[in-house]
């Protein structure tokens, strides 16, 4: 019963390695563009700190050292003492922190309306949205600051963050409509059978499974706004954020100066995003759905 | 568990023309398995939300227990629902899905937990309770959202379509133990399936819909033998009721097939000379190869061995029919073959209104 194939193979042409071939070297240029993309990213930030926790000596050395050989705070320090910087950081954070609970409070419902409603002309308000953003934002800041002026709000940080807020709040309130729609809307309607409110649902079910796209127009929010300077520059005085204190004090500093100020305006923004990363790395994966 | 009570529903989607309920009026008893069956866009969803009170109607009424429920929120409503999604909640443990309800009405935790085990281990889901829902099969998910649904002493367990994203062997073993469960639960069943022979064998009552309105309402084997109509005939079974063009004869004793004259039953007596539609089950022709008394004539043109069965598509006069002929019957495309209508089990439509005919 020993069946088995006794016949001679065909004779097999010869393999062609060609196709594999490519696709190893396509993929060890995809990795070398991943490399590249990186180096270009963390090259300045790594060059940046390094200038800012060296000596200030060190920095006129040449060839300059690339290696943290001459590790010290005394830059760093000289110019978190100089006046007005750590006020400034704390504005900055203020600002930051309020503008993201403001457009959060006024952009998620108006988010999630958008992806759970049908009302009248919501093509043309979706479109409409996006107009503040296509407004500069010193013709938007010169009348702020008056109106400021005359209601007692100018050189405060409320007014900055009332700018950051409606500069925010067109990606807040689309990138939230977005993160809705991807929520099933049976889920939610499961929790109202169940036995939940219209607001019991949206808090128990519906928010749980956003929170990982809300995080991310949230980390969207905290950064413009610790990077805007223009308006908040218009906008205050005494108050100013980091990066309006920065700019301002910038072209009569010394190098060092600028080097401190540029890695202490990079790294907040950095351990924010460092922090928010699950949440936005969650969404890519299997959290919805 | 309450009686349904559903009287002159209209709905029309904004933006839709056309009524997705047309006045639709049904009742359903306390305990009762009611199936509504239809094609995609009957109305058959739209009501199941009305019910679950997802969706207001425009006008009529809906009252469970004897109880107005028309414009009720749904968390008013004491029912329980079983989506076709499945929709279990994915950011929360298996355990919390399903005791969801029953901590949404405040009930003492002893219970809750009490009532999980219960469901858990009739839906054999013991193992998974601290599990997400992302870790489940489709199979399990699906057992989650039933789970939840039957924990809750509903009045009414409303099902849309549960076992339409399961595969086809799952679907078929969830669907007999989906049964006992409600049968051993008793409590008052909405069901919503496209598939009929879902629909036949779960249950105690069908409603078959059609373009918002309900075409017949009965027994599942009621509704299969004798179809209300040309339209219920043709979608409940598989294969679809035959429907061949004939005519009474001028004295009714005869109905005419083309050129074949059978021996009509009595209820014709009324229709002489007039067109007809002889409606007829592919089960309920017999076939031959050698002719008999009162035998039509027809070309075999398709032969499909089914494995109990062998599916004949078979010319009679001009007009195609399904034969389903024993598996030892052995014939091939182009052979002629002598088909015997048993007069009991053969319907007769109007040939214009497509209505079943009824004595005159």
């Amino acid at each position: 019963m020993t069946t088995t194939q006794t016949k001679p193979l065909a004779p097999q042409p010869e393999v062609d390695t060609a196709p594999l071939k490519r696709l190893r070297r396509d993929r060890a240029l995809l990795q070398a563009a991943c490399i590249v993309i990186s180096l270009f990213m963390l090259v300045p930030i790594y060059l940046i700190s390094l200038a800012a926790l060296s000596t200030r000596e060190s920095l006129n050395d040449f060839p300059l050292s690339l290696l943290p050989t001459n590790l010290s705070f005394e830059t760093l320090g000289a110019f978190l003492g100089s006046t007005g910087i750590l006020g400034a950081f704390g504005n900055s954070l203020i600002v930051g922190i309020g503008t993201l609970l403001i457009s959060a409070l006024i952009g998620i419902p108006a988010g999630y309306a958008l992806a759970r409603f049908a009302f009248p002309a919501k093509e043309p308000y979706q479109l409409f949205l996006l107009f503040t953003r296509a407004l500069p934002i010193v013709v938007l800041s010169v009348p702020l600051a008056r109106l400021f002026l005359t209601v007692d709000l100018y050189d405060t940080t409320y007014a900055v963050i009332l700018l950051h807020t409606a500069l925010a709040l067109p990606t807040t309130i689309l990138i939230s409509a977005s993160v809705f729609l991807s929520v099933p809307i049976d889920v939610e309607e499961a929790a109202r059978v169940f036995g939940c409110t219209p607001a019991g649902a949206f808090l128990k079910v519906v928010m749980p499974m956003a929170l990982p796209g809300l995080a991310a127009a949230s980390i969207f929010t905290f950064v413009m706004s610790w990077n805007e300077v223009l308006g908040a520059s218009i906008l205050t005085l005494d108050h100013r954020t980091l990066p309006a204190q920065v700019l301002t004090s910038l072209a009569d500093s010394p190098l060092a100066y600028r080097f401190a100020g540029g890695f202490a305006l990079v790294i907040p923004s950095i351990i924010f995003i460092a922090f928010m990363r699950r949440y936005l790395t969650n969404m890519w994966g299997s959290t919805i759905r | 568990m309450a009686d349904i009570t559903i009287s002159h529903l209209v709905k029309t989607y904004p933006g839709g023309t056309e009524r997705a309920t047309d006045d639709v009026s049904l009742d359903i008893a306390d305990g009762d398995f009611t199936v509504l069956l239809g094609p995609s866009g009957c109305g058959k969803t739209t009501l199941l939300r009305m019910l679950a009170g997802l969706e207001l109607p425009d006008s009529g009424s809906i009252a469970v227990g004897g109880k107005d429920v028309t414009y009720l929120p749904p968390n008013k409503r004491n029912m329980s629902m079983v989506f076709q999604s499945y929709a279990v909640f994915p950011h929360r443990k298996v355990r919390y899905n399903i005791g969801f309800g029953l901590s949404m009405a405040k009930k003492p935790k002893e219970e809750i937990d009490r009532k999980v085990a219960w469901a858990a281990d009739l839906l054999q889901l013991g193992p998974y309770l601290d599990r997400l829902p992302a870790q489940l099969s489709g199979g399990q998910r699906q057992r989650v959202a039933v789970a939840r649904a039957i924990v809750m002493d509903a009045d009414v367990l409303l099902m849309d379509e549960p076992l339409s994203n399961l595969d086809a062997l799952l679907r078929l073993n969830f669907r007999s133990e989906l049964k006992k469960i409600v049968k051993d639960l008793k409590t008052t069943t909405v069901y919503v399936t496209h598939d009929q022979s879902e629909a036949l064998s779960l249950g105690d009552r069908v409603a078959v819909m059609r373009k918002g309105q309900i075409a017949q309402l009965g027994d599942p084997l009621d509704v299969y033998d004798a179809p209300a109509d040309r339209f219920v005939g043709g979608f409940i079974g598989s294969p679809p009721m035959n429907f061949i063009k004939a005519a009474v004869s001028g004295d009714g004793g005869a109905l005419i097939v083309g050129d074949q004259r059978l021996r009509a039953p009595s209820l014709l007596q009324s229709y002489s000379s007039t067109d007809v539609l002889l409606g007829v089950r592919a089960e309920n022709v017999a076939v031959d190869t050698q002719r008999s008394s009162g035998d039509v004539p027809g070309t075999v043109l398709v032969v499909e061995p089914m494995g109990s069965s062998i599916l004949l598509t078979v010319e009679v006069e001009g007009q195609t029919i399904k034969v389903q002929a024993p598996p030892t019957f052995r014939t091939s495309p182009g052979a002629t073959i002598w088909l015997t209508f048993s007069p009991n089990s053969m319907r007769f439509y109007d040939s214009e209104t497509a209505m079943a005919l009824v004595a005159r």
